[in-house]
């Protein structure tokens, strides 16, 4: 079967079925990461964008192996890639840090916000959480363009070593504001039809 | 097989191809210190370009200028339809129109700090239909637009791709690195034992690709992408992705094709180091290795670029560049670094870049004799 997950500030559905939550926007994610995850306090470090991003791929990945985190992360591999498409980029943390540099008498630049000024660190965050050595890569677009989408998921098998690619669009304009439609396609599926899953 | 057509740079050392190989080659570089620039409260040393010498029609930021500027050169000389459905455009860029999230700059419409929307308006001002790609992968992003731009045309998506690798420097960048510690106080010194970090610099480049082999003789023959899987602000300590790369593009190419690598050569502790470590890894310890940062800074999301077409311009000319700023080794392998110019019969080189996140990228080209 396959698995995917559709999530945004109000709502998170694993495989089409909505997930029992009470919070909304960033604490409902943590809730997410508390009852469902819980095993890796670097998600707390994390900036929104990451956040989402990594919530939607350990339930992605959860559903994928029957919960069993261990198992899929016992060896490393370079036959996975991890290719996320969006429209705002980093946003959510360029808007943060450019308030630590705005005024001159109030200057406190940070390097805890300024490694998240570049929307490919969710990209990381999954391929060391996973051990993932393929490619990664980040592509932004002025809209959700399946067409564009399902172009650039065809580029990634190219690549010799990649069998599957977890994809989908994760975009966060601010902490209230974000979404994730995420699937793992395979070698020789017929990607538009596989995109069209998360889009309905 | 992804032939490249034409090429151009808009940098400090000039506004073409060949006006920044002539300075490079020269040995020359922009990199300054600024005190007191944009109000930062600490010094800096970067390359900047003259805004001055920039000049586009139509109301566009100094990002969108240079790009149009550099990209309008290269379409020129490929003599190729900008507004046709088959050509694509493929922008590389970390930081875009970033500098526009200060309040006080309130001459562009809030939307156009997102890539997306400046890449739009970048395709518009050519005329082209199709719905442009950004490539924001960190500062392997030049490699990857390539390696993006590529794979459409192998694949026969569109016949020509506009691949154009740019980032401009503001308060953003420049604060951000330097809360990083990672910006060196004077001219970088890529794998010198006395290197203390990186310059920031600015640039556009660009490249047409054409999937068509009669139409130029440089190839490009295989790019990979991986992950350290170790990191996200870190190099990996045993260059696992920037190795594993290395190792796919070469393929089947023995390392005596190969005239050398043109690493990323940051000058920041880890970086250079860990390109040490992928080298040997790779078997790639008897080849020459050069960095272009002394001469351009750190161009970020056009770095892989413009150093892929200088890398091109040097082996048309037999020439091996020096690493600007390199004097005493300091990495624990004993890679050959160039520090004077070398001449080489070889044909081929790798392009290889890491950045944030834990991405690397490597680039095999080769040149071919026109049939």
């Amino acid at each position: 079967m396959k698995h995917f997950v559709v999530l945004n500030d109000k709502s998170v559905m694993v495989d089409g079925v909505l997930m029992q939550l009470e919070n909304q926007g960033m604490a409902m994610l943590n809730d997410v990461y508390r009852s469902k995850i819980g095993d890796y306090p670097k998600f707390f470090k994390m900036d929104a964008l990451c956040k989402v991003g990594f919530v939607a791929s350990e339930l992605l990945l959860k559903a994928e192996t029957d919960g069993e985190i261990s198992q899929r992360k016992a060896h490393g591999t370079s036959s996975r890639a991890v290719l996320l498409f969006n429209r705002s980029g980093s946003l959510n943390a360029d808007t943060k840090y450019q308030a630590t540099i705005q005024e001159v008498d109030n200057f406190f630049p940070s390097p805890a916000i300024f490694v998240y000024t570049l929307p490919n660190i969710v990209t990381g965050e999954i391929a060391i959480r996973n051990l993932y050595y393929g490619e990664t890569n980040f592509i932004v677009l002025e809209s959700m363009d399946l067409h564009t989408m399902a172009e650039q998921i065809a580029n990634a098998f190219q690549d010799n070593e990649t069998e599957s690619v977890l994809t989908g669009w994760v975009d966060c304009y601010d902490e209230n504001h974000f979404e994730a439609r995420m699937l793992i396609i395979n070698r020789n599926e017929n990607i538009l039809n596989e995109l069209n899953k998360i889009t309905q | 097989m992804v032939v490249k057509i034409s090429d151009n740079i808009v940098s400090p050392l000039g506004l073409t191809s060949e006006e920044n190989y002539s300075a490079v080659k020269a040995g020359q570089s922009r990199l300054s210190y600024y005190e007191g620039k944009w109000n930062l409260p600490e010094p800096f040393v970067a390359s900047l370009i003259d805004r001055d010498k920039i000049q586009v029609d139509g109301h566009y930021t100094f990002f969108e200028q240079i790009v149009i500027k550099s990209a309008s050169a290269a379409i020129a000389e490929a003599g190729i339809d900008s507004a046709s459905p088959r050509v694509i455009f493929v922008l590389s860029t970390t930081k875009g129109n970033v500098y526009l999230l200060d309040k006080r700059i309130t001459d562009f419409p809030d939307d156009r700090v997102l890539l997306g929307v400046t890449a739009d308006v970048v395709a518009k001002h050519f005329g082209n239909p199709n719905k442009p790609v950004v490539v924001s992968n960190a500062c392997i992003s030049g490699v990857c637009a390539q390696i993006v731009a590529m794979r459409l045309l192998e694949r026969g998506a569109y016949d020509y791709a506009v691949v154009i690798g740019a980032d401009m420097q503001s308060p953003f960048i420049v604060s951000g690195f330097q809360s990083f510690k990672a910006l060196s106080p004077e001219q970088c010194k890529p794998f010198d034992a006395l290197r203390r970090g990186l310059n920031l610099g600015e640039a556009a480049a660009t490249m047409v690709l054409g999937a068509k082999e009669t139409e130029g003789c440089w190839k490009l023959v295989r790019g990979a992408i991986r992950n350290d899987a170790n990191h996200i602000s870190g190099p990996s300590r045993v260059g696992e992705g920037s190795y594993r790369a290395l190792k796919y593009v070469l393929g089947d190419c023995s390392a005596d094709d190969i005239a050398f690598v043109n690493a990323h050569g940051t000058a920041t502790l880890y970086n250079d180091e860990m390109e040490s470590i992928a080298v040997e890894r790779a078997g790639l310890l008897d080849v020459p290795v050069n960095s272009l940062k002394g001469y351009f800074g750190h161009t970020m999301g056009a770095a892989g670029v413009l150093e892929s077409i200088l890398s091109m311009r040097a082996i048309d000319d037999n020439t091996i560049l020096p690493t600007r700023g390199f004097e005493n080794l300091g990495v624990t392998h004993n890679v050959k670094v160039s520090n004077t110019i070398g001449h080489t019969e070889k044909k081929s080189f790798i392009k290889l870049l890491s950045g944030f996140g834990g991405c690397n990228a490597a680039l095999l080209f080769r040149k071919e004799e026109l049939k």
